[in-house]
């Protein structure tokens, strides 16, 4: 077949005759960007006798490729594969343990209300009417902590939604998010002293944090 | 007719503070006899094993939501008169309907205050 012929082919066919895959393409092609192999294919299939047409649309076909390079490039320069593990876990896993210290918080405060309502039977009525109206407020105040739980549960799974979105970005990008990933750990040279921000880093969260018998003894060693 | 404030209660919230927050409630307004459950299937237990007066449930809550719970009510002929307050966050008016359609007697949003609370349960229930 002809060059010329090929060119007339609709441009599947063309694609798939100008330049069959290598396996290693064929396997990552799938979580590629189809448009910019397509690009790719259209424009080797280009290469031959050419008139200033064909010559015309081949710089718009490679413009177009160094385009969407540089586009995947950008995506994966952010690091999607992180907001995935560290960002995202983490900002749910914060967001449990605000659910778990309110819940145990209102607990507590509900406990000594109850006490507070039980020892009002041993007061003056007017005394104890008045404690008593008193704990209903603390009652009705203790409403937030499942209004708090039910808006943060919205968010968790709004996350969730996000990470399923990042993932399919991870996927589709994946040989530029592991090369970035590399690029990032060589230039990752640790600060002999972390700074003010560094040092930054809110509550920690029950399971990986330090308890104060654990500072105690840091401290001690210091 | 006054209300008698011995019958039993029935509580529905995965949320445990919001079952004792209800509680001490209906304890404060008089009701004597008052019972939890954490889930719609829980619920739906105690209502075919003993005779509630009432029942007081959320909506938002897994496997069984609180309109589910409140349709096998309205839909099994020896519970189907129970009197059903919904309390719930959902405040949309499609919520209202929906829970309306399907036979609750009245509908208390979160947060609410025990004044709701008692003018609630008199209208549902009758004065005491």
């Amino acid at each position: 077949m002809t060059r010329r012929a090929e060119r007339s082919l609709p441009a599947s066919s063309a694609v798939a005759h100008a330049a069959p895959r290598a396996p290693a393409a064929t396997a990552t092609a799938a979580g590629k960007s189809e448009i910019e192999t397509v690009v790719r294919q259209v424009v080797a299939s280009l290469r031959g006798d050419l008139n200033a047409t064909d010559l015309s649309l081949y710089d718009e076909l490679e413009g177009l490729a160094r385009f969407i390079q540089s586009a995947r490039s950008e995506i994966a320069a952010l690091r999607p594969d992180e907001i995935r593990h560290k960002h995202l876990p983490s900002a749910t896993d914060e967001l449990d343990a605000i659910v778990v210290h309110t819940a145990e918080a209102t607990g507590a405060i509900l406990d000594a209300a109850e006490q507070i309502e039980a020892a009002t039977a041993t007061l003056p009525a007017e005394n104890g009417r008045a404690i008593q109206e008193r704990v209903t407020r603390i009652y009705e105040a203790c409403n937030f902590q499942d209004i708090t739980g039910q808006r943060i549960t919205k968010i968790v799974k709004t996350l969730k939604q996000i990470e399923n979105k990042v993932e399919a970005l991870v996927a589709a990008f994946g040989d530029e998010v592991a090369r970035e990933r590399a690029r990032g750990k060589e230039s990752a040279v640790p600060a002999a002293t972390p700074s003010d921000a560094d040092l930054l880093n809110g509550p920690q969260l029950p399971t990986t944090a330090n308890s104060q018998a654990d500072i105690d003894a840091l401290f001690d060693k210091l | 007719m006054s209300v008698d404030l011995k019958m039993p209660v029935l509580i529905v919230d995965d949320y445990k503070t919001m079952l004792r927050i209800v509680h001490n409630l209906l304890k404060q307004i008089g009701f004597e006899n008052v019972e939890e459950a954490t889930d719609g299937g829980a619920a739906l237990q105690k209502l075919r094993d003993r005779n509630f007066g009432l029942v007081i449930s959320d909506w938002n809550m897994e496997p069984m939501t609180g309109l589910q719970l409140l349709k096998e009510v309205r839909s099994d002929i020896k519970l189907k008169g129970v009197p059903f307050i919904m309390i719930t966050a959902e405040s949309k008016t499609e919520n209202v309907v929906a829970a309306k359609a399907a036979g609750v007697n009245n509908y208390i949003v979160k947060p609410f205050n025990a004044a709701t609370l008692k003018q609630k349960l008199v209208t549902v229930l009758g004065d005491f």
